[in-house]
């Protein structure tokens, strides 16, 4: 790690954060790559990779349910944690910080609907 | 001129004009493009982006970012703290290694009696130190961008302007601010933004603009660049971000914070001058920071800051505002913090509310009071430090509460954490004077305090 790095570094097939467990804290990739599984039966279904600037666990935090899958490092990444509770003062002081937040989650509700639709009509 | 007729003035000056907007076609010119101004104008750009206005910003500074020394640099210990790099992260501003000189996983407290070590509860980097700047005066290496011209890149990506000139003279036209640069262009604005700092004197010659304006307070501070090799840096400073409580006269707090390869040293008290800082460097706390031959070289880079230690007097007027330090900054630490948070909340005022002395008054001033009646409290977290500082047996007490929780698995680091909060400047003054007030922090410290003064 270079001395100018911030976050924590997880090594190639790290758990970062597993489906199921309850969420304190939400995550922005620093560099490298996290795929995002979903977990069901023993089997594993990869949904999504983030990429440097990439968020995940901000569905945990804001709609109070336990994780929703599991993330795994996808080679060397550098994640930074942010606290629950420093996120949720931020957007109750401040609602345009959820700026950046919705307009990623709304770009990946855009795909999964677009996911959905190949699966439908094959297309 | 009294308060209550300053307030009945500034009231009637906004009457009828609480209708001033920023449309399409508006023109924004922001004085400065240290923290402040840069993320003022990336904030301004994209929410009116989002919104759907076409605004035209442009930024006036002289000040070349790229170039070493006191050309690029905006004179800070540069520090962005826990709380301020997450909340940045949230953003979607992350900070490339390019400009991060050395992520901060812990810190040192030095004091005569002894010094202990504090790690982040996380395990993980999350305190940035930079130079503001591009480094120390005679900085050969490009290893890092500055800090403030990263900020100043991503307000230009979003649109901004800058204008490398500095705005000699600005005065009203038609009701609206006319800037008027060295060269003699002249350019007239919907909204003019401050965000020059307490260094200059530009500040001054615009104190006459706004109505009621007084700037803030400041005080001296000491600040130097000390060139260590890669190797001693992992030797001597390492990680960590080393703060001293030492009983010297004159000396408030002093501080080393590990860059890339040199050490910034802070120095914050009275009068600070040579002998002090001699004085400093002569305990034997700092010693064991710095290799044993290691010796003050007679050419270095150093500056005596003005720091704020007030706010200013109605930092706004219709189409005018003063963010960042010219209007008000946290006591002593998180600077840049408080940059972000006047200049986010001036640039949500003047796309969702307005640009009148009413709209800056209703959304802008409570952030501003808000920082300043927290520097009161903050104020009272130095007075007993300064006790502190001055009883041996207190500090025994503080040295001795903190070496336990950092052997201890697990439960609350009481003691810790509020050092923590207090030297990285992550949490308010608030937060951390109320946990010092909990029953079981007292008991502790009374009783490390007891039992350290009879072993």
């Amino acid at each position: 790690m270079e001395t100018g790095e911030l976050g924590k570094v997880y090594k190639n097939g790290e758990i970062i954060v597993r489906q199921g467990d309850v969420g304190d804290c939400m995550y922005v990739v620093q560099s490298g790559q996290a795929e995002v599984i979903k977990e069901k039966e023993g089997k594993e279904l990869q949904l999504n990779v983030l990429g440097e600037g990439g968020i995940f666990g901000e569905m945990a935090l804001i709609d109070k349910e336990v994780r929703s899958a599991t993330v795994r490092a996808l080679g060397e990444v550098r994640i930074l944690t942010v606290d629950k509770k420093t996120f949720l003062r931020l957007m109750s002081k401040d609602p345009t910080v959820a700026f950046s937040i919705v307009q990623k989650m709304s770009h990946r509700i855009r795909e999964l609907s677009n996911e959905l639709v190949k699966l439908k009509f094959g297309c | 001129m009294g308060v209550a007729t300053l307030e009945r003035k500034l009231t009637q000056s906004s009457e009828g004009l609480s209708n001033l907007t920023l449309d399409n076609g508006s023109r924004i010119a922001v004085i400065g493009s240290g923290p402040a101004g840069s993320l003022f104008s990336f904030f301004l750009l994209d929410m009116a982006e989002r919104i759907g206005i076409d605004v035209h910003l442009d930024i006036f500074d002289p000040k070349d970012f790229s170039l070493p020394g006191p050309y690029g640099c905006n004179k800070c210990g540069g520090i962005i703290s826990e709380s301020l790099v997450q909340m940045l992260a949230t953003e979607g501003i992350n900070l490339p290694s390019s400009v991060v000189q050395r992520g901060i996983d812990s810190y040192v407290l030095h004091m005569d009696i002894g010094t202990v070590r504090i790690d982040t509860p996380l395990q993980e980097k999350r305190i940035a130190a930079v130079h503001r700047g591009s480094g120390p005066r005679g900085t050969m290496e490009k290893k890092w961008q500055s800090f403030d011209g990263h900020l100043q890149g991503l307000a230009i990506a979003k649109g901004a302007h800058l204008l490398r000139e500095r705005a000699d003279e600005v005065k009203w036209k038609d009701g609206r601010p006319q800037v008027k640069t060295k060269d003699g262009e002249t350019e007239t604005y919907d909204l003019l933004v401050f965000a020059t700092g307490v260094n200059t004197t530009t500040l001054k010659l615009f104190e006459g603009l706004v109505l009621g304006y007084k700037p803030p307070r400041t005080t001296r501070a000491f600040v130097c660049e000390l060139h260590l090799n890669e190797e001693m840096m992992n030797r001597y400073i390492g990680n960590s971000m080393h703060v001293f409580l030492i009983d010297l006269p004159r000396l408030k707090f002093a501080a080393l914070i590990p860059k890339g390869n040199c050490v910034t040293m802070c120095l914050l008290g009275k009068n600070i001058d040579k002998p002090l800082i001699q004085s400093f460097l002569d305990t034997p706390e700092v010693k064991q920071c710095l290799p044993p031959d290691w010796k003050l070289p007679k050419d270095f880079c150093r500056c005596y800051p003005l720091i704020s230690v007030g706010g200013a007097v109605y930092p706004f007027h219709d189409r005018v505002v003063f963010i960042g330090d010219s209007g008000v900054t946290r006591l002593y630490k998180d600077g840049i913090g408080a940059a972000y948070r006047t200049a986010k909340a001036a640039a949500k005022t003047a796309i969702f509310e307005g640009v009148s002395t009413k709209d800056f008054r209703r959304h802008y001033w409570p952030v501003c009071q808000a920082i300043s009646s927290d520097n009161s409290i903050g104020k009272a977290i130095f007075l007993i430090m300064h006790v502190i500082q001055k009883f041996r047996s207190a500090r025994r007490g503080v040295l001795r509460m903190v070496i336990t929780e950092q052997h201890q698995k697990g439960g609350h680091r009481r003691m810790s954490s509020v050092l923590w909060d207090t030297f990285t400047g992550s949490a308010s003054y608030r937060d951390v004077f109320l946990r010092t007030l909990h029953p079981l922090f007292l008991e502790k410290f009374l009783w490390h305090t007891v039992v350290s003064m009879g072993s």
